[in-house]
């Protein structure tokens, strides 16, 4: 488990993510906690995965290394053919910037900021021109049918619409990968499966999406459905799938 | 990111908490007011001096008597004997004696009142000779100055200074009327031109407040009391600054031997050069300054405190946007550099709101104190650098803790 594994063959073309036994080890003290505990993963372009699993199972770890928001213990990680298992924090910041729309439970948006503000937000970071990038914006909120709430702050959106905000804004950059972390659990059901509509209209756009839940009935909507349970992928187990329902 | 961005996405920041921003700018704000006013007071109060003591004339030295130690070793208090004569005077004039002295004026003053008409003032009446006027380098505006011809006869005639003329004839001119002084009529002869440095509010060191008559008749008929003799101070004028030294060892020398002492610490007189008034004053004013710079620096740097405090706040609480902002792209510089400029904000702004107070301070305060205070660009300009960079000194550490966070630990905290 801490040994190196050989990375395997050179990712394929058109591979968005490939995860060669990743393991992610926490150390706290004396005592150190594998989270994951090599986990090997492919996803091609234009893929609706769902990893579902419950609380504990490793889930936001692997959230995070696919975000790039966390790098792995061991293992190797290619995003859309870049190798970013060793990437300093600055380079990981560009990679996350250029290659990854978040979609997050709690939507994170930014309060003081209105709607078309918050989207723009990675384009800020990405250098867009100021014109460029509330054009873009706009489209995007149009996407998501908030073209007439475009002005609002979050406090005056409801949560269904938050959401679509957020989704707005993983979309703008027009990222490699959309990450989807408990997109609906804020959510009450009608809003929920407003998203969960939204997604899928993404999927049949071509966007590559993973979503990450423990909802059985949210992982149903994606193609393609991969189980994880203490710290290992359990893809097409479908007793697996049975027993956590 | 360019730094348009960071700026707007800063000032963005600091707008969003209006009052905390608000509290935080005051701390900053009161430290450049209270530096300036500081400045202010010292600058004024040291120029006022330094106009005052030119304004004495130049390359002069005052005699005062005084300042003998007794042979108990205790030293008298200035002007507290009246040591000098009219005899001193005369000998002091003697160019053969005094080769470096080109001009001596005895004088005796006392604070008296004017009356002209219905119209009353309280100044300082100087008896003294013609050398007066080239003693102190002052003119006349109007008429003349007093002449040997009123020393000698002991003419009841007086030449005002304009600030008196003015509180005194207030309408026609003052030359050819009469004043009375402890009941003695004068005639007003002539008016002094304005010194031009008068700064100063209070009567006594106003150099334009001031009437002046002949020594003789000052002793003779408006001063009570001393011995006829007696002046209360001589001031003596070098030919030049070179012969500044000479005149002054020539003074000691012959009143030491006037008045039979041998040892010069015995001296029962105090001869004082406007450079060794300048510079008492000076050090006194920049003790003063330091005093009150050093107070409002010390509030400086507890503003700069409340800077930083802040700013630590302001990331702790804002751990969910810093996470948000890394996930979206922000790289750990940017972030630095946003709260970088969020802290050189409320110092600018606080600097900026500072110099604002202290010059409203600085036009208002003389009104309520009486000194003058001056306004000092290079304060204000030095105020704000100071600010600026006390925002960015005090802004680094909570800047550098909001980079190095880790994004999952931002975004996950509730």
């Amino acid at each position: 488990m801490t040994l190196t594994p050989p990375l395997g063959t050179p990712p394929v073309r058109d591979t968005v993510i490939q995860l060669e036994r990743v393991t992610k080890v926490y150390r706290t003290g004396t005592l150190s906690v594998a989270a994951l505990r090599g986990v090997s993963l492919s996803i091609t372009e234009g893929e609706y995965v769902a990893i579902i699993g419950p609380s504990g199972s490793g889930k936001s770890t692997l959230m995070h290394i696919l975000g790039c928001l966390d790098v792995p213990s061991s293992g190797g990680y290619h995003l859309a053919g870049e190798d970013v298992s060793h990437m300093s924090e600055t380079a990981l910041a560009e990679v996350r910037n250029r290659r990854i729309g978040f979609v997050f439970q709690q939507f994170n948006l930014l309060p003081s900021m209105t709607a078309w503000q918050n989207v723009e937000l990675p384009m800020v970071y990405a250098g867009v021109p100021r014109a460029e990038r509330k054009e873009r914006a706009m489209q995007a909120l149009g996407r998501v049918g908030l073209a007439g709430r475009v002005g609002h702050r979050p406090g005056e959106l409801s949560g269904g619409q938050q959401q679509r905000v957020a989704v707005a804004r993983a979309l703008v950059t027009e990222p490699d990968l959309i990450l989807a972390d408990e997109p609906t659990g804020n959510l009450d059901s009608k809003s929920a499966a407003d998203v969960l509509r939204l997604m899928a209209e993404l999927h049949e756009s071509g966007r590559t999406l993973v979503l990450i839940t423990h909802d059985t009935d949210v992982a149903s909507a994606a193609g393609r459905v991969v189980g994880i349970r203490d710290g290992l992928l359990t893809e097409n187990d479908r007793r697996y799938l049975e027993s956590i329902r | 990111m360019n730094w348009l961005e960071t700026f707007r996405t800063g000032v963005n920041g600091v707008r969003s908490h209006r009052l905390r921003s608000f509290l935080t700018v005051l701390g900053i704000l009161i430290g450049i007011a209270g530096v300036i006013i500081a400045v202010g007071l010292g600058e004024g109060a040291s120029g006022q001096v330094t106009s005052e003591i030119n304004a004495l004339g130049s390359n002069v030295l005052t005699i005062t008597p005084g300042a003998s130690t007794s042979s108990t070793g205790v030293r008298g208090a200035l002007g507290s004997a009246s040591t000098l004569t009219t005899a001193d005077v005369s000998a002091l004039a003697s160019p053969v004696d005094a080769p470096d002295i080109k001009a001596v004026a005895g004088i005796t003053s006392d604070s008296e009142v004017l009356t002209a008409g219905s119209e009353t003032a309280t100044t300082t009446v100087q008896g003294t000779t013609p050398s007066w006027l080239t003693v102190r380098g002052r003119t006349v505006a109007e008429g003349r100055f007093l002449d040997n011809q009123d020393v000698k006869d002991h003419d009841a005639v007086v030449v005002l200074g304009e600030t008196t003329a003015s509180e005194l004839f207030t309408r026609g001119d003052p030359v050819g009327q009469t004043v009375d002084v402890n009941g003695v009529p004068l005639t007003v002869v002539g008016v002094l031109t304005s010194s031009g440095s008068s700064t100063s509010t209070s009567s006594t060191t106003d150099p334009d407040d001031t009437a002046i008559i002949p020594i003789t008749t000052g002793q003779e008929r408006i001063f009570g009391g001393t011995s006829r003799n007696s002046v209360s101070s001589i001031a003596i004028q070098a030919r030049s600054s070179a012969d500044l030294t000479g005149a002054y060892q020539e003074a000691d020398h012959l009143l030491l031997q006037l008045h039979g002492i041998t040892d010069s610490a015995d001296a029962d007189f105090t001869i004082t050069s406007q450079a060794s008034l300048i510079a008492a004053n000076t050090s006194v004013d920049h003790t003063l300054t330091i005093l009150l710079g050093g107070i409002a620096a010390i509030s400086l740097i507890v503003g700069g405190i409340g800077v930083m405090n802040i700013m630590l706040v302001s990331v702790t609480e804002r751990v969910r946007e810093i996470g948000l902002r890394k996930a979206l792209g922000a790289t750990p510089r940017v972030i630095r550099r946003q709260f970088l400029v969020e802290a050189s904000v409320l110092g600018l702004v606080g600097g900026l709101l500072g110099v604002v107070a202290g010059l409203l301070g600085v036009l208002w305060l003389p009104g309520l104190i009486g000194d003058p205070i001056s306004t000092s660009p290079t304060a204000a300009v030095g105020a704000l650098v100071i600010a600026l960079a006390i925002g960015v000194l005090f802004g680094v550490y909570p800047a550098s803790r909001a980079a190095t966070l880790a994004p999952i630990d931002a975004l996950r905290s509730e």
